[in-house]
């Protein structure tokens, strides 16, 4: 919970990772790789405030102790969402399996969200698999790394037949969020890498999921706002967006919450630091102490207490059905979070 | 004589398809050496060895034709440094083939629908940022923006180089041609204006921070100085 100038915000870091990326993990053979990613997401950490840089060598591996201080007791968070993220041609026992991530459920009772993963490549096992993970850990949500390689391809898309599959098994299995992260290099090569087409597709046809685009579709967000007005189960999960730019650029920060909260709208925005990349507590702290820097954003919709309520936790604990404590509730007259038919309301501007 | 100046100023032709800028004022140019014979060797190197490889691909290809139009150029190499498909590409670019050479199998056309698609992008975002330009002073209402010529558009770059992709794209761009254009080259209604401003801004906008997110990361990366900076990080 963060106080602020008497008001109080839930925090539901709906985005973080407990990573091992350290040498003894990387895969024999495609170690340059291994290396590459790591050090790839470390230069995203120099976007943030100079004092929350770590060194390499801690970034690559961190303790349970590092997380529980920089996650709950420094950084304000009430619940956290594990995104599971495999990679495992890269790295040996995978980047943060579920696994990995299930291994803190015990040590913070009641803190921790778990979500797994498929890749449709994987086929009738992988079904099996996702079918055994939800039965062990009772899943509510799955990350989906659609950029991810395996044995040659170098990646695949939601619109693809197989992956028709594992939707279905998630509506049977009542996984009801999709988390699918968009970004670079995904098969074929030439064509545009940063695609969102695919998620277009799944979301009319899945109308009972709900599906957040992690780091909306960045640095291409128009693609991504278009598509959002006109699927009510879409939503902009807002990793990267803050960690990446709020400080480093917070003249396009302001643009691109400005455009967010106009196409998708606040009740459709998922807050996630995206740590160990950069820590929530700076990110939540900037987030409620942001507003407009001037008054040529006039023609954007305001940041509100009550849209940063939605946005920090209450639009996360929605969707992942989190109980929040009457008094970090909206105040009558505020809204309701997470609304879908919220969509309407933009709808027509498009 | 061929100076390495020359040669510069024929890689400042060269444009990052989505951003729609030079490499040159990007800093995607490592290094650019000229010998005494004319033979021209030149290192691009790009924000992360992530960065999309038709991008990449493209960006090393047009450099490479580029320098070769300068006039008395000797041998041109041109070399993509640390990006995961470096030697693909750089084997591709050397012996002059195209993206499905450097890829077999792995892409399925040629890369000109890429090209027009982010020229289109451009061009709605730079006509955008005509737009406001038109209507910021007040004097001229959506209807008199929306039925402004090309001949009544002002001298700025961003018109300059609007009607360059105009007539790239096979748009019209002649005098009497419409101002601002829809993606078929119509003219844009009056009251559709508003929501195309809008749009041109968000895809404007999307290219923009594209091109900070690269410059920043350019900057980590290889201690480039980044001119559009807003905070020393």
């Amino acid at each position: 919970m963060y106080e602020k100038n008497g008001e109080k915000y839930f925090v539901l870091d709906s985005h973080l990772h407990f990573w091992d990326a350290s040498p003894e993990n990387w895969a024999k053979g495609n170690e340059q790789y291994a290396k590459g990613w790591i050090e790839c997401f470390h230069a995203y950490q120099g976007l943030g405030p100079p004092d929350t840089h770590w060194s390499l060598e801690h970034f690559q591996k961190y303790s349970v102790e590092d997380f529980e201080k920089d996650v709950f007791t420094d950084g304000y968070v009430d619940k956290a969402i594990f995104q599971s993220t495999y990679l495992r041609e890269w790295y040996t026992n995978g980047f943060n399996d579920i696994r990995q991530n299930a291994a803190l459920l015990d040590r913070f009772p009641g803190k921790l969200i778990v979500n797994g993963r498929w890749d449709p490549r994987e086929g009738d096992a992988g079904l099996a698999q996702l079918a055994a993970d939800h039965e062990q850990y009772g899943l509510q949500g799955v990350k989906l790394y659609t950029a991810e390689w395996r044995q040659g391809s170098r990646g695949w898309t939601l619109a693809d037949p197989e992956a028709r599959r594992f939707l279905e098994k998630c509506e049977e299995l009542g996984i009801k969020n999709i988390h699918v992260h968009k970004g670079p290099t995904i098969w074929p090569l030439d064509k545009d890498a940063f695609d969102v087409k695919d998620v277009d597709i799944a979301a009319t046809s899945h109308p009972e999921l709900n599906f957040i685009v992690e780091h909306v579709g960045l640095p291409r967000i128009e693609d991504f706002c278009f598509m959002a007005t006109q699927e009510p189960n879409v939503y902009a999960g807002l990793s990267v967006v803050v960690g990446g730019l709020m400080h480093a650029r917070p003249r396009f920060f302001a643009k691109v919450m400005g455009e967010l909260l106009f196409w998708v709208g606040e009740d459709k925005m998922l807050f996630g630091s995206d740590y160990a990349i950069w820590e929530p507590r700076w990110q939540i702290e900037g987030l409620v102490d942001w507003d407009y820097p001037d008054d040529t954003f006039s023609d954007f919709p305001r940041w509100t207490t009550a849209a940063k309520k939605k946005v920090l936790g209450l639009n996360a604990a929605r969707l992942y059905g989190v109980e929040v404590p009457e008094e970090l509730q909206l105040d009558a007259g505020e809204g309701t979070p997470a609304a879908p038919d919220d969509a309407q309301l933009v709808e027509g501007a498009a | 004589m061929i100076t390495r100046a020359r040669v510069l100023e024929a890689l400042a032709t060269v444009r990052d398809p989505e951003l729609d800028e030079p490499i040159t004022s990007l800093g995607f140019v490592g290094s650019c050496v000229v010998t005494d014979g004319g033979d021209v060797d030149v290192h691009l190197r790009l924000p992360t060895p992530q960065c999309a490889p038709n991008f990449a691909f493209l960006m090393a290809a047009d450099a490479r034709a580029a320098v070769r139009t300068v006039p008395g150029v000797g041998k041109v190499g041109v070399v993509l440094d640390d990006h995961y498909t470096a030697a693909e590409i750089n084997a591709a670019i050397g012996a002059g083939g195209g993206f499905a050479a450097a890829f077999p199998g792995e892409g399925s056309g040629d890369l000109e629908a890429l090209r027009e698609l982010f020229r289109r992008k451009a061009l709605l975002a730079r006509q955008g940022r005509v737009c406001a330009m038109l209507l910021e002073g007040g004097e001229l209402d959506h209807a008199a923006v929306a039925g402004l010529r090309v001949a009544d558009l002002p001298d700025h770059p961003e018109v300059a180089r609007s009607l360059a992709l105009r007539r790239e794209l096979g748009l019209p761009c002649q005098r009497d041609a419409p101002g601002l254009v829809a993606g078929d080259g119509s003219p844009i209604p009056a009251g559709d204006l508003a929501m195309w401003l809008r749009r041109a801004r968000l895809v404007g906008l999307s290219l923009e921070s594209n091109g900070g997110l690269c410059r920043s990361l350019l900057r980590v990366r290889h201690g480039v100085p980044d001119p559009t900076e807003e905070v020393a990080a």
